[in-house]
């Protein structure tokens, strides 16, 4: 919607991979037999540069929450790695308890020790998508947004940080303020709930916002007002997003780029317009051809479904390219192209850069399958 | 004569910190085999109206007032044991909103669908599976899936499976609601699909409740629009899409983000609905309406009709 200039690189999310254990039951454990994992994400690169707004897209289960939540190691990691830059005082923090960052100031987050951590809590901030269950109905506003302050202990007084509450009350457009600060959560509406998730989660001057689909709980009517608060925010904050949802319109009306995500991993990225305009991945094509636009043409025909199919389980994620048991292209054409009808079931496609900024992961793309012929780019499914 | 006829209906419900006017005053018409939509926000009373058509209104809610015809038949004047026998079911039916509760984890799919038929006609157990059979291929599900229960079901299957139960008595009118909410959009484009498939072979009547205007345009030929506990707006979708008249309407479909097209601002509804225990007099949507006049916020608009089958309950278009 609106574009603004992007900075310099603030996260590099590497091949990081989420899995649940399953319990094995007294048998397997007497047989020894190996342990069984839900691949919830399971692999997953990609970069986000300050300001902008990236959007993890997809259907229920396919990973996307669980990558924002370990980015702030609410889940434990199976592997992976996450590079975040954070603000300057932070980073004077994490040097003084002994954390190098690199060259380019960034250090990785995943694998501090806990203690180490807890300053970037600061930087990165998540924003639920439930305005009623995230707020603590026994806290009036302002005890839900002090909290933030004295447990990052910002502000020398009581005064400073009512200061700072009403500042940022403000800026979520809670006005006036004084209204507002008082009251208790079941006291306001939807909207105004949620707003007061945003101004907890900024009120930190955070570098990196998680916003877990935080509108879709809302009516439509209020949605908008939303968005536009958040669109506001991020210049007036200098912070990234990662905006999570499942509604491509409005990853579409907000973001600037947009991963797609199937069964733990990330099929496509690229310019969120560009993506929904001429989508690359036969999976996102099929999920755009299958979202209702309000047209009153719609009723006359069938939704052509290019899938088939449900989403198979996390824990047996089919072997090559994890879609190609629902993909209608690799059922045209495996009879027809030898070379794809042997690859997609054996090799996983890695996710290569085909046009300038559009990257996807299939083979229907001459170029993913040179570079992984030639074994210039490995498979992605390497190092299990 | 219509199918289905409601005139001035009300149906509140009497709490403890007052009387919520959820549906205050809704007249509808819908005739054979058309596909009405009725759209509106959280709290608009949409599903309160589909209960009532049923007369399944949960205490301490209660139908007040209006009448309710299906077939000439006067339902809101029928006794409880009536209305079993003679309308749901086999004149009314209706699709739950989440399909995953709807279904009882202790039985079989097979048990579940052929318990209505068993109760409302003399067909035998044999015959009743038979018609199980007929309808769970009719809603695309292989036959094993009568064996199975409901938790080794998917949510698409299941919702699926709620579909064929609100047709085993061949109703004339299905009232979904919200049938596709909890599903994910692939799986809610195949029931989209299905059930227009259904409305094809079947010419039964559909009464689609949803809140978003991308589903209701999947299946309605005729669209409602609630707002506070009544209908502002009827017509036909196209009608209401490309020259929506009634501010409310105008409102929300401009704020919904597209697809296609150019990304423009996105507008919102500034404000929250009304309190329906104590709603604004004159228009309800004044209080957050850009075009509000003196008169919204005394009298009550009347719905008119502006152009032909295009009906609205606003000021801007009624006349003094």
């Amino acid at each position: 919607m609106y574009r603004v200039e992007l900075g310099e690189e603030i996260l590099k999310v590497k091949d990081l991979r989420v899995w649940f254990p399953l319990k094995r039951g007294i048998i397997g454990t007497i047989l020894r037999k190996p342990p069984l994992y839900v691949h919830a994400v399971d692999g997953v690169s990609f970069n986000i540069r300050k300001r902008e707004i990236f959007c993890l897209v997809g259907e229920s289960g396919c990973g996307k929450t669980t990558t924002g939540k370990a980015l702030l190691r609410l889940v434990p990691i199976y592997s992976g790695e996450a590079w975040f830059k954070p603000r300057k005082e932070t980073l004077a923090k994490l040097e003084a308890m002994g954390v190098t960052p690199n060259e380019n100031g960034m250090v990785e987050i995943l694998h501090l020790p806990e203690k180490k951590f807890k300053p970037l809590r600061r930087d990165i901030q998540m924003i639920y998508q439930d305005p009623y269950g995230s707020l603590n109905p026994r806290f009036r506003i302002k005890d839900i947004l002090e909290e933030v302050l004295i447990v990052h202990k910002i502000g020398e007084s009581k005064e400073e940080r009512l200061d700072l509450i009403e500042r940022v009350l403000e800026m979520v457009k809670l006005t006036p303020p004084s209204e507002f600060i008082n009251r208790f959560p079941h006291q306001l509406s939807g909207g105004q709930r949620q707003r007061v998730a945003i101004a907890r989660a900024i009120i930190a001057n955070p570098a990196l916002i998680i916003a877990d689909e935080p509108v879709s709980m809302l009516d439509v009517s209020i949605r908008a007002e939303i968005l536009e608060v958040l669109l506001n925010l991020r210049t007036l904050l200098d912070a990234s997003y990662i905006f999570i949802t499942h509604d491509l319109a409005v990853a579409r009306y907000i973001c600037d780029r947009i991963a797609v995500m199937y069964l733990g991993k990330i099929v496509e990225v690229g310019d969120a317009r560009e993506v929904i305009a001429d989508p690359l991945h036969p999976y996102t094509e099929a999920l755009i051809a299958a979202i209702p636009d309000p047209d009153p043409e719609n009723r006359k025909k069938f939704r052509d479904l290019k899938i088939k199919g449900e989403v198979p389980n996390a824990v047996f994620i089919p072997p090559g390219c994890r879609f190609h048991p629902r993909c209608v292209y690799y059922d045209e054409m495996k009879e027809v192209d030898k070379e794809l009808g042997d690859l997609c079931p054996s090799t996983e496609p890695p996710l290569v850069e085909v046009k300038p900024g559009r990257y996807v992961a299939c083979y229907k793309y001459p170029l993913v399958r040179s570079l992984v012929k030639t074994g210039v780019l490995s498979p992605g499914r390497e190092g299990r | 004569m219509a199918l289905l006829e409601v005139e001035n209906l009300r149906t509140y419900f009497y709490t403890l910190k007052g009387v919520v006017k959820a549906v205050d005053g809704v007249n509808l018409k819908l005739e054979k085999g058309q596909t009405l939509g009725i759209v509106g926000e959280s709290g608009c009373g949409k599903s309160t109206l589909a209960w009532s058509l049923l007369k399944l209104v949960p205490p301490p809610g209660r139908i007040v007032d209006g009448t309710i015809r299906i077939d000439g038949m006067d339902v809101t004047r029928m006794s409880e044991s009536e209305v079993r026998s003679k309308i749901r079911w086999k004149k009314i039916s209706m699709i739950f909103q989440g399909a995953m509760n709807a279904l009882n984890p202790v039985y079989t799919v097979g048990e579940q669908i052929i318990e209505p038929i068993l109760l409302h006609t003399d067909m035998t157990r044999e015959e009743a599976m038979e018609k199980a059979q007929e309808l769970i291929e009719a809603v695309g599900l292989p036959p094993e899936i009568l064996n199975r229960y409901p938790h080794e079901l998917s949510g698409g299957q299941k919702q699926r499976v709620v579909i064929a139960m609100a047709l085993v008595l061949d109703p004339d009118i299905v009232i979904a609601d919200e049938p596709t909410t909890a599903l994910d959009v692939v799986v809610q484009a195949q029931i989209l699909n299905l059930m227009k498939k259904l409305h094809r072979e079947r010419g039964m009547s559909i009464i689609l409740i949803t809140h978003d205007l991308g589903v209701v345009t999947e299946l309605s030929e005729y669209i409602a629009v609630m707002y506070a506990g009544k209908i502002v707006e009827f017509g036909k979708a196209e009608d209401i899409f490309l020259h929506p008249l009634h501010p409310y309407t105008q409102a929300l479909i401009r704020a919904v983000p597209r697809l296609k097209g150019d990304i423009h601002k996105l507008e919102y509804i500034p404000g929250q609905p009304p309190d329906l225990r104590n709603p604004p007099p004159g228009c309800r949507f004044a209080p957050r309406c850009k075009k509000v006049m003196d008169i919204c916020n005394r009298e009550e608009p009347p719905m008119i009709e502006y152009e032909k089958g295009h009906y609205v309950a606003c000021w801007l278009y009624a006349k003094r």
